[in-house]
Protein backbone atom coordinates (compact mmCIF):
# COMPACT_ATOMS: atom_id res chain seq x y z
CA UNK A 1 0.00 0.00 0.00
CA UNK A 2 1.12 3.41 -0.76
CA UNK A 3 2.15 5.89 2.06
CA UNK A 4 -0.62 7.91 3.24
CA UNK A 5 -0.07 11.23 2.68
CA UNK A 6 -1.97 14.19 4.88
CA UNK A 7 -4.16 16.03 2.84
CA UNK A 8 -5.42 18.28 5.02
CA UNK A 9 -3.11 20.60 6.93
CA UNK A 10 -3.29 23.81 9.33
CA UNK A 11 -3.18 26.98 7.34
CA UNK A 12 -0.12 28.56 7.43
CA UNK A 13 0.31 32.14 9.51
CA UNK A 14 -0.73 34.78 7.05
CA UNK A 15 0.93 38.38 6.92
CA UNK A 16 -2.25 40.43 7.44
CA UNK A 17 -1.79 41.70 10.49
CA UNK A 18 0.87 44.46 9.02
CA UNK A 19 -1.96 45.31 5.93
CA UNK A 20 -4.34 45.41 9.03
CA UNK A 21 -2.47 48.07 10.69
CA UNK A 22 -2.24 50.26 7.39
CA UNK A 23 -5.77 49.99 6.85
CA UNK A 24 -6.70 51.33 10.78
CA UNK A 25 -3.83 53.94 10.30
CA UNK A 26 -6.19 55.47 6.99
CA UNK A 27 -4.09 53.23 4.26
CA UNK A 28 -6.83 52.63 1.51
CA UNK A 29 -4.52 50.73 -0.51
CA UNK A 30 -3.25 48.38 2.07
CA UNK A 31 -7.10 47.16 1.73
CA UNK A 32 -7.04 46.82 -1.53
CA UNK A 33 -4.54 43.93 -1.28
CA UNK A 34 -6.71 42.06 1.41
CA UNK A 35 -9.45 42.67 -1.37
CA UNK A 36 -7.45 41.17 -4.12
CA UNK A 37 -5.80 38.11 -1.51
CA UNK A 38 -9.56 36.56 -0.99
CA UNK A 39 -11.79 37.90 -2.84
CA UNK A 40 -12.16 34.75 -4.97
CA UNK A 41 -12.29 32.27 -1.17
CA UNK A 42 -15.01 34.77 -0.43
CA UNK A 43 -17.11 34.43 -3.58
CA UNK A 44 -16.84 30.59 -3.78
CA UNK A 45 -17.95 30.29 -0.17
CA UNK A 46 -20.72 32.86 -0.65
CA UNK A 47 -22.05 30.55 -4.10
CA UNK A 48 -21.66 27.63 -2.08
CA UNK A 49 -24.32 28.70 0.46
CA UNK A 50 -26.31 30.91 -1.43
CA UNK A 51 -26.33 28.85 -4.51
CA UNK A 52 -27.21 31.63 -6.38
CA UNK A 53 -24.82 33.77 -8.29
CA UNK A 54 -26.21 37.54 -8.17
CA UNK A 55 -26.70 36.93 -4.56
CA UNK A 56 -22.97 35.63 -4.27
CA UNK A 57 -21.89 38.77 -5.94
CA UNK A 58 -23.45 40.54 -3.57
CA UNK A 59 -22.21 38.87 -0.21
CA UNK A 60 -18.93 39.10 -1.87
CA UNK A 61 -19.46 42.89 -1.98
CA UNK A 62 -21.38 43.38 1.25
CA UNK A 63 -18.93 41.28 2.97
CA UNK A 64 -16.03 43.10 2.39
CA UNK A 65 -17.83 46.29 3.11
CA UNK A 66 -18.66 45.30 6.63
CA UNK A 67 -14.96 44.09 7.41
CA UNK A 68 -13.54 47.40 5.97
CA UNK A 69 -16.04 49.58 8.64
CA UNK A 70 -16.29 47.14 11.32
CA UNK A 71 -12.03 46.27 11.38
CA UNK A 72 -11.72 48.59 14.64
CA UNK A 73 -14.05 45.57 16.01
CA UNK A 74 -11.39 42.93 14.74
CA UNK A 75 -9.45 41.97 17.45
CA UNK A 76 -6.39 39.91 15.46
CA UNK A 77 -6.86 37.06 18.40
CA UNK A 78 -8.04 35.12 15.29
CA UNK A 79 -6.56 35.39 11.55
CA UNK A 80 -8.08 38.14 8.99
CA UNK A 81 -8.85 35.77 6.93
CA UNK A 82 -11.44 33.57 9.54
CA UNK A 83 -12.80 36.91 11.16
CA UNK A 84 -13.83 37.79 7.36
CA UNK A 85 -15.13 34.57 6.44
CA UNK A 86 -17.17 34.61 9.60
CA UNK A 87 -18.73 38.06 8.04
CA UNK A 88 -19.27 35.83 4.92
CA UNK A 89 -20.88 33.06 6.20
CA UNK A 90 -23.50 35.33 7.98
CA UNK A 91 -23.95 37.41 4.92
CA UNK A 92 -24.94 34.71 2.91
CA UNK A 93 -27.42 32.97 5.41
CA UNK A 94 -29.03 36.57 5.42
CA UNK A 95 -29.29 36.75 2.34
CA UNK A 96 -30.77 33.31 2.02
CA UNK A 97 -33.31 33.66 4.95
CA UNK A 98 -34.45 36.87 2.05
CA UNK A 99 -35.14 34.96 -0.41
CA UNK A 100 -36.56 31.97 1.50
CA UNK A 101 -39.13 34.68 3.24
CA UNK A 102 -41.05 32.98 6.07
CA UNK A 103 -38.38 29.83 5.90
CA UNK A 104 -36.19 29.16 8.79
CA UNK A 105 -31.87 29.24 7.17
CA UNK A 106 -29.50 27.51 9.48
CA UNK A 107 -26.61 25.72 9.40
CA UNK A 108 -28.34 22.65 11.50
CA UNK A 109 -30.66 22.46 8.90
CA UNK A 110 -31.21 18.53 7.89
CA UNK A 111 -28.22 17.34 9.61
CA UNK A 112 -30.30 14.66 11.50
CA UNK A 113 -29.95 12.34 8.43
CA UNK A 114 -28.55 9.10 8.80
CA UNK A 115 -27.72 9.06 4.74
CA UNK A 116 -24.38 8.42 4.00
CA UNK A 117 -23.43 7.93 7.48
CA UNK A 118 -22.14 4.22 6.54
CA UNK A 119 -20.48 3.49 3.16
CA UNK A 120 -22.87 1.16 0.96
CA UNK A 121 -21.48 1.82 -2.40
CA UNK A 122 -18.21 -0.58 -2.32
CA UNK A 123 -16.98 -0.73 -5.57
CA UNK A 124 -13.71 0.72 -6.51
CA UNK A 125 -13.29 3.91 -8.60
CA UNK A 126 -11.37 4.23 -12.03
CA UNK A 127 -8.12 4.84 -11.74
CA UNK A 128 -8.19 8.98 -12.03
CA UNK A 129 -12.02 8.91 -12.88
CA UNK A 130 -12.15 12.60 -13.95
CA UNK A 131 -9.83 11.66 -16.92
CA UNK A 132 -13.42 10.30 -17.72
CA UNK A 133 -14.99 13.67 -18.12
CA UNK A 134 -14.17 17.11 -20.01
CA UNK A 135 -13.60 19.82 -17.55
CA UNK A 136 -17.01 21.08 -17.87
CA UNK A 137 -18.63 17.67 -16.94
CA UNK A 138 -16.67 17.30 -14.16
CA UNK A 139 -17.62 21.05 -12.98
CA UNK A 140 -21.63 20.01 -13.22
CA UNK A 141 -20.85 16.82 -11.75
CA UNK A 142 -19.00 18.13 -9.07
CA UNK A 143 -21.58 21.09 -7.88
CA UNK A 144 -24.52 18.83 -8.90
CA UNK A 145 -23.23 16.78 -5.89
CA UNK A 146 -22.04 19.37 -3.59
CA UNK A 147 -25.32 21.36 -4.08
CA UNK A 148 -27.29 17.77 -2.38
CA UNK A 149 -25.66 17.97 0.90
CA UNK A 150 -27.21 19.43 3.80
CA UNK A 151 -26.78 22.56 4.11
CA UNK A 152 -24.96 22.22 7.69
CA UNK A 153 -23.07 19.79 6.01
CA UNK A 154 -22.15 21.26 2.97
CA UNK A 155 -20.38 24.33 4.50
CA UNK A 156 -18.08 22.60 6.79
CA UNK A 157 -16.83 20.44 4.13
CA UNK A 158 -16.16 23.80 1.98
CA UNK A 159 -14.61 26.25 5.23
CA UNK A 160 -12.61 22.60 6.20
CA UNK A 161 -11.72 20.76 2.95
CA UNK A 162 -12.34 23.28 -0.19
CA UNK A 163 -10.70 26.56 1.93
CA UNK A 164 -8.25 24.69 4.00
CA UNK A 165 -9.84 26.34 7.35
CA UNK A 166 -8.40 24.03 10.66
CA UNK A 167 -11.35 22.33 12.95
CA UNK A 168 -10.98 24.51 15.53
CA UNK A 169 -11.37 27.68 12.61
CA UNK A 170 -14.12 26.32 11.47
CA UNK A 171 -15.88 25.57 14.64
CA UNK A 172 -15.05 29.01 15.63
CA UNK A 173 -16.22 30.59 12.53
CA UNK A 174 -19.76 28.58 12.42
CA UNK A 175 -20.37 28.59 16.05
CA UNK A 176 -19.79 24.86 16.74
CA UNK A 177 -18.76 22.96 18.91
CA UNK A 178 -15.45 20.75 17.84
CA UNK A 179 -17.01 17.45 17.94
CA UNK A 180 -20.21 18.89 15.98
CA UNK A 181 -17.60 20.04 12.80
CA UNK A 182 -16.01 16.41 13.32
CA UNK A 183 -19.47 14.47 13.21
CA UNK A 184 -20.33 16.80 9.78
CA UNK A 185 -17.39 16.90 8.37
CA UNK A 186 -17.04 12.65 8.39
CA UNK A 187 -21.24 12.61 7.23
CA UNK A 188 -19.91 15.13 4.37
CA UNK A 189 -17.11 13.35 2.94
CA UNK A 190 -18.98 9.85 3.37
CA UNK A 191 -21.94 11.78 1.44
CA UNK A 192 -20.10 13.20 -0.83
CA UNK A 193 -17.71 10.06 -1.80
CA UNK A 194 -21.03 8.03 -2.14
CA UNK A 195 -22.91 9.59 -4.75
CA UNK A 196 -19.44 10.62 -6.80
CA UNK A 197 -19.05 6.95 -7.03
CA UNK A 198 -21.98 6.69 -9.42
CA UNK A 199 -19.72 8.66 -11.88
CA UNK A 200 -16.33 7.46 -10.99
CA UNK A 201 -17.20 3.91 -10.22
CA UNK A 202 -14.70 1.51 -12.43
CA UNK A 203 -16.50 0.10 -15.10
CA UNK A 204 -16.75 -3.39 -16.13
CA UNK A 205 -14.81 -4.92 -19.07
CA UNK A 206 -16.03 -2.96 -22.48
CA UNK A 207 -17.46 0.16 -20.89
CA UNK A 208 -15.91 3.36 -21.90
CA UNK B 1 -10.04 -3.50 14.97
CA UNK B 2 -13.23 -3.66 13.32
CA UNK B 3 -14.69 -2.00 10.28
CA UNK B 4 -16.62 0.77 12.41
CA UNK B 5 -13.86 1.25 14.76
CA UNK B 6 -11.83 2.15 11.61
CA UNK B 7 -14.77 4.25 10.07
CA UNK B 8 -14.77 6.30 13.51
CA UNK B 9 -11.20 6.88 12.94
CA UNK B 10 -11.31 7.77 8.74
CA UNK B 11 -10.76 11.21 8.99
CA UNK B 12 -8.04 11.06 11.57
CA UNK B 13 -6.07 8.63 9.61
CA UNK B 14 -7.01 10.97 6.38
CA UNK B 15 -5.82 14.05 8.35
CA UNK B 16 -3.11 12.58 10.06
CA UNK B 17 -4.00 13.08 12.97
CA UNK B 18 -3.30 10.01 14.58
CA UNK B 19 -0.62 8.93 17.01
CA UNK B 20 1.80 6.21 15.45
CA UNK B 21 0.11 3.29 17.72
CA UNK B 22 -3.30 3.74 15.97
CA UNK B 23 -1.89 4.34 12.98
CA UNK B 24 -0.20 0.98 12.47
CA UNK B 25 -3.67 -0.66 13.39
CA UNK B 26 -5.70 1.06 10.97
CA UNK B 27 -2.93 0.18 8.41
CA UNK B 28 -3.14 -2.98 9.49
CA UNK B 29 -6.81 -3.41 8.98
CA UNK B 30 -6.76 -1.63 5.84
CA UNK B 31 -4.05 -4.81 4.25
CA UNK B 32 -6.91 -7.01 5.13
CA UNK B 33 -10.22 -5.57 4.84
CA UNK B 34 -10.85 -4.36 0.89
CA UNK B 35 -13.89 -2.78 1.48
CA UNK B 36 -12.50 -0.14 3.77
CA UNK B 37 -9.23 0.18 1.79
CA UNK B 38 -11.84 1.06 -1.11
CA UNK B 39 -13.36 3.73 1.37
CA UNK B 40 -10.77 4.98 2.57
CA UNK B 41 -8.91 5.79 -0.56
CA UNK B 42 -11.98 6.92 -2.64
CA UNK B 43 -12.67 9.54 -0.03
CA UNK B 44 -9.12 10.37 0.08
CA UNK B 45 -10.11 11.14 -3.57
CA UNK B 46 -13.31 13.17 -3.46
CA UNK B 47 -11.52 15.17 -0.96
CA UNK B 48 -8.31 16.00 -3.54
CA UNK B 49 -11.10 16.23 -6.54
CA UNK B 50 -12.75 19.19 -4.59
CA UNK B 51 -9.58 20.77 -3.47
CA UNK B 52 -8.28 20.75 -6.86
CA UNK B 53 -11.02 21.99 -9.12
CA UNK B 54 -12.63 25.38 -9.34
CA UNK B 55 -16.65 24.51 -9.78
CA UNK B 56 -17.21 28.16 -9.10
CA UNK B 57 -15.10 30.36 -10.83
CA UNK B 58 -15.03 34.36 -10.77
CA UNK B 59 -14.30 35.11 -13.93
CA UNK B 60 -11.74 38.55 -14.59
CA UNK B 61 -14.25 40.87 -16.06
CA UNK B 62 -16.64 40.22 -12.91
CA UNK B 63 -14.27 40.10 -10.42
CA UNK B 64 -12.51 43.86 -11.60
CA UNK B 65 -15.99 45.01 -11.11
CA UNK B 66 -16.88 44.08 -8.59
CA UNK B 67 -13.23 44.91 -6.97
CA UNK B 68 -13.33 48.38 -8.28
CA UNK B 69 -17.18 48.47 -6.70
CA UNK B 70 -16.01 47.52 -3.36
CA UNK B 71 -12.82 49.76 -3.46
CA UNK B 72 -14.66 52.85 -4.49
CA UNK B 73 -17.24 52.52 -1.78
CA UNK B 74 -14.38 52.12 0.81
CA UNK B 75 -12.48 55.14 -0.52
CA UNK B 76 -15.84 57.21 0.41
CA UNK B 77 -16.07 55.52 3.79
CA UNK B 78 -18.26 52.64 2.88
Amino acid sequence: METIQPIAGENEQHPDVALVARVRDGDVSAYDTLVRKYERQIFRIAQHITQNREDAEDVMQDAFLKAYEKLDQFQGNSKFYTWLVRIAVNESLMRLRKRRTGKMVSIDEDVETEEGSVPRDLADWAPDPEQNYTQSELAEILRKTIQGLPQGFRIVFVLRDVEGLSTEETADTLGLSIPAVKSRLLRARLQLRERLSRYFRRKKGGEK
Amino acid sequence: MTCSEFLALLDDLIDDSVNTETRTELERHLHGCEHCEVTFNTTRKTIEIYRSHEIYELPTSLRERLHAAIMARCKKGC
